[in-house]
């Protein structure tokens, strides 16, 4: 729904929706990455990221149902319960389709503690509707996900930007 | 909601379209929780996810056949130790297989049912989903090789798990770690039965509900009973790591370490199902006459 917003923009910016898809796939690839210990702790929400990312720059065009999307692809990838990333993803997209603005005005390290506290809010409604259903509580490390998401944020826009600066490869995923 | 300039706005508000999104996130939640109505959407978004998943796990397949051709050193020390390793389990495999032929004399003699024995398949963890409220594995055989919900996951040590879900080239795997998963196990010293339950954290289980004097000590070690018609008798579960008994409670807490662990090694093996359990006997009300008849057969 949000990728085809008005026809116009969708000849304008054609290849740019196809960078959007590209780094969405690209997140979720690096959510799927079998990763242990540490460094599964660690390991940033990537898709929250790069939705956050487009909801924040182009939120004409990456809204809520990107959000809600990606969500569910997580839901599966993730083995959660149907609709939890979903739920999570959506409402911290419109927090930060709400704040893009104010957002922009910042320079991205001082985007950093806000972007924590949007991807924080993600985690939040993940975990109440994990409470919901009969889960346990997660330890405090549960939210160590968004601090180095929020860490990661800086570095987002150059890494967001690589396919844009080079030859679109048709043959890349 | 006056944030998105009138030029831009196409259909509905944000907060319209968090609503609409809002309660669609949450009716499928209520529906996948509840009643487990949404297969075919999850397999379809599992076809469609399936590549990347594979794509995900392709730096650590490469990394293994690359290291594979660094290791030709450790390799003699391997098979050594390998021939070393098949010589004993070769002496242990032909007790076994004496014992097999004694026990089913035996259980001929008895007139007890036979043992089934089960077939495996191999599969391989392709990842660990980062879900802290939920323990589980994904592994890369699914439907397309045989694998139905239900089977049990085991690996060189024990007990890792059971297939909760199944799409096509994938399947889920609940370990025993998990909050909502039990075994029910045997005290192979002391043959007492009970049931082991996950926490939710790594690495630990729980025996719940044995009473404060149960005959049970640090080390002792647990396999499962195989009275539920689900797991096959016999395969190592956990060790009894701590026994805290209080005056205050009916209850010991027993806190167990699983045998197994998915962090441990990748490849596991995904047991064939066990043939379905005899009929549960009839209610007595209803089949007094038969009573002593099916009793015999349900004991084994």
């Amino acid at each position: 729904m949000a990728f085809v917003n008005s026809s116009q923009q969708e000849v304008l910016s054609h290849v740019r929706s196809r960078f959007i898809v590209l780094s969405l796939t690209t997140a979720l690839l690096l959510n799927l990455l079998p990763l242990q210990g540490v460094a599964l702790l660690l390991r940033p929400d990537f898709v929250a990221l790069v939705v956050l990312y487009w909801s924040i720059n182009q939120p004409q065009r990456a809204g809520m149902s990107m959000a809600f999307t990606m969500g569910l692809l997580m839901d599966v990838g993730d083995a959660s319960i149907f609709g939890q990333h979903a739920l999570a993803y959506s409402v911290m997209a419109f927090v930060a389709l709400l704040l893009h603005r104010r957002l922009r005005i910042f320079s991205l390290r001082k985007q950093v503690p806000q972007v924590g506290l949007l991807l924080l809010s993600a985690q939040l409604v993940m975990l109440l509707t994990g409470l919901l259903a009969s889960a346990n509580l997660p330890g405090w490390d549960f939210f160590l996900a968004s601090v180095s998401g929020a860490l990661l944020w800086p570095l987002l826009p150059a890494l967001v930007k690589i396919p844009q600066r080079r030859k679109p490869d048709s043959d890349a995923l | 909601m006056e944030t998105a300039p009138q030029f831009f706005r196409h259909g509905p508000g944000p907060l319209a379209r968090l609503v609409f999104f809002a309660l669609l996130s949450l009716l499928l939640m209520a529906i996948d929780t509840r009643f487990k109505y949404l297969p075919e959407i999850r397999q379809t978004i599992a076809v469609v996810i399936y590549p990347l998943q594979r794509l995900a796990h392709l730096p650590t397949a490469i990394y293994d056949q690359v290291s594979g051709l660094f290791v030709s050193r450790n390799l003699i020390d391997e098979i050594a130790y390998l021939r070393q390793q098949h010589l004993a389990d070769q002496g242990q495999l032909q007790r076994l297989l004496a014992l097999e032929a004694e026990n089913m004399q035996l259980r001929n003699l008895l007139e007890a049912g036979q043992r089934a024995e089960s077939k495996t398949t191999m599969a391989e963890i392709l990842y660990i989903p980062h879900d802290p409220f939920s323990r589980k594995a994904i592994l890369d055989k699914g439907s397309q090789a045989g694998i139905q919900p239900g089977q049990v996951v085991v690996d060189d040590a024990g007990v890792v798990g059971q297939i909760t879900r199944v799409y096509p080239w994938l399947s889920e795997v609940t370990l025993i770690t998990d909050k909502d998963h039990s075994v029910p196990v045997q005290l192979v010293r002391s043959g007492l039965r009970s049931m082991v339950s996950g926490t939710g954290e790594d690495g630990t289980l729980e025996l719940r509900y044995l009473a404060a004097n149960a005959d049970i000590q640090d080390g002792d070690l647990l396999v499962t009973s195989g009275i539920d018609g689900i797991y096959p008798p016999g395969l190592p579960v956990a060790l009894v790591s701590k026994i805290e008994s209080n005056a205050a409670y009916a209850f010991a807490r027993i806190t167990c370490t699983p045998a197994a662990g998915v962090n441990r090694n990748r490849q596991v093996l995904i047991l064939s199902p066990l043939p379905p359990v005899p009929e549960r006997p009839m209610d007595p009300v209803e089949a007094k006459p038969e009573d002593k008849k099916r009793g015999k057969v349900g004991i084994r």
